[in-house]
């Protein structure tokens, strides 16, 4: 039988000195990370938008096309739609890797934005579309102006976590060859026969990402948050 | 005749589901006339009001206003409801918004106001109403009364013809109470026509041209306030002013 190799912890200033000693190739993986899952989460809250308008439509048609998205992007592990999505799609017509892994990620973030949005616009009071109503606004600029904001000021907590999920999801775009961060780390740590080192100092950049990103959201919130003081 | 009739209403029916609410109404409101409807909870007073700018849809009947009879089904209903100013039991001011943007909001984004001219005609409604201090303060810094009577002014900023008001004073505690009858009693004073629900019988006695009466989805009783209540006709609105009054 196989034995699985031990890995064991490296030393502390042992981790220290190759943490900075490879932070440069490390800050260009992070700048990719940061890249996709920009990006990727840009294009999830547009079709996230776009499925849980479909969904609040009350028309049966578009109410079920968004409940099959839903469905299938919750009813598969990301793995398998980023690589249906990278080898269905390059079979079809030429798109760059970074933009199939980006996709992958944005129709899979856009799946879970949509239910966070469908679920803040219907808690939005009903009177608020009437009073919108009532003035002469139309259904549409009563929602533009009306309702999406307050649904956007409450999802923000959810969507702010997220946008964490899709921080760390962007990992797995590593087995279509992107070189983000988890890329880089376990390509360095296998050619240093240390993973170990490489593996702790990879999610000393995750930390750190994910503390920005909590602290932009923060930033955010508190700043929408103005009428409710 | 030469007052104008502003809502002619024929045999208007309207159910939800299998629950018949509005039980073929007749009804017609005059120029600057202020008619009070009243009636216990559930008698179909909002549905009524709200079939009358079309938030609800009637099942058949006319709905007539200024004189040309509104089809749902081909008229621009969003022209009619500028025309026609509705205020709601629970204000529904926009939280997200500014006292004044609240009552820009509409005039600029639907009639194409200029901004400096909605502002300064929001100034003035603020005034009137008493709020001109509170510009800038969201509404969940207001009182109840100064919420109701800060979404008088957003209604009032379409310039409408006709302002409905579905119970504006029954969600405010008592105290409040007077201060947003007031703002109604002025504007029925400078002749805007209105389509009141309301509790306050006070009211009604006292700023009412006409007050309708209804159960249970039909209109009861309709006359004067004077004649309304001291000599109601229908042994039914006897009863009912009865309890009412009691309260
Ligand atoms: N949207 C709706 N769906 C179903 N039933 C409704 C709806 N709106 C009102 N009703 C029902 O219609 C009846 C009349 O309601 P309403 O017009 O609100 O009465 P009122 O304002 O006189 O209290 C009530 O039985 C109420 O439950
Ligand atoms: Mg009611």
């Amino acid at each position: 039988m196989e034995r699985k190799e031990v890995a064991t912890l490296p030393s502390f200033s042992h981790f220290i000195q190759t943490l900075i000693e490879t932070k440069s190739v490390f800050l260009k993986a992070m700048l990719l990370t940061i890249e996709l899952t920009v990006v990727s989460i840009l294009i999830g809250i547009v079709i996230g938008l776009f499925f849980a308008l479909l969904k609040i439509s009350k028309i049966k048609v578009l109410e079920f096309i968004s409940d099959a998205y839903v469905y299938l992007v919750r009813g598969t592990p990301l793995i398998v739609q980023i690589f249906i999505l990278y080898f269905g799609i390059s079979g079809i017509f030429l798109l760059p890797d970074f933009w199939a892994a980006s996709l992958a990620l944005a129709l899979h973030n856009g799946a879970y934005i949509s239910e966070i949005l469908r679920g803040s616009i219907q808690a939005v009071d009903k009177g608020q579309m009437e009073a919108g109503r009532s003035l002469g606004m139309t259904k549409v600029l009563t929602l533009r102006r009306v309702i999406l904001p307050q649904a956007f000021r409450r999802a923000l907590p959810p969507l702010g976590n997220q946008f964490i999920i899709g921080l760390k999801d962007s990992s797995l775009a590593a087995f279509i060859s992107m070189n983000e961060l988890f890329n880089v780390a376990t390509t360095l740590g296998s050619n240093n026969f240390d993973e170990m080192t490489y593996l702790l100092i990879v999610a000393i950049y995750y930390l750190v990402l994910v503390a920005l990103l909590t602290f932009v959201v923060n930033r955010f919130e508190s700043k929408l948050a103005v009428s409710d003081r | 005749m030469d007052t104008k009739e502003m809502i002619k209403i024929n045999q208007l029916n309207k159910s939800f589901g299998d629950l018949h609410v509005l039980k073929g109404i007749d009804m017609t409101v005059y120029e600057s006339d202020v008619v009070c409807l009243i009636g216990a909870s559930g008698s179909g007073k909002s549905t009524l009001l709200r079939c009358l700018n079309f938030l609800e849809k009637k099942d058949n009947g006319n709905i007539i206003i200024k004189g040309k009879e509104v089809d749902p089904n081909t008229d621009n209903l969003n022209k009619i409801r500028e025309k026609v100013g509705m205020v709601f039991q629970h204000f529904n001011l926009f939280p997200h918004k500014t006292v004044l943007e609240n009552i820009i909001e509409a005039p600029i984004m639907v009639k194409g106001v200029d901004k400096e001219e909605a502002i300064s005609k929001a100034k003035q409604l603020l005034s009137k109403v008493g709020l001109e201090d509170k510009l800038d303060v969201y509404p969940n810094k207001l009182s109840g009364g100064q919420k109701q009577r800060v979404a008088i002014a957003r209604a009032l900023a379409m310039e409408p013809e006709i302002m409905l008001f579905d119970e504006p004073t029954s969600a405010l505690d008592p105290e409040l109470v007077g201060e947003v009858l007031a703002t109604m009693k002025e504007l029925a004073e400078e002749g805007m026509t209105m389509v009141v629900v309301t509790h306050e019988m006070d009211f009604a006695k006292e700023v009412a041209d006409w007050i309708v009466y209804m159960h249970d989805g039909k209109i009861v009783e309709r006359g004067n306030p004077e004649q309304f209540f001291s000599n109601p006709k229908e042994e039914r609105t006897q009863e009912f002013l009865k309890t009412t009054i009691l309260k």
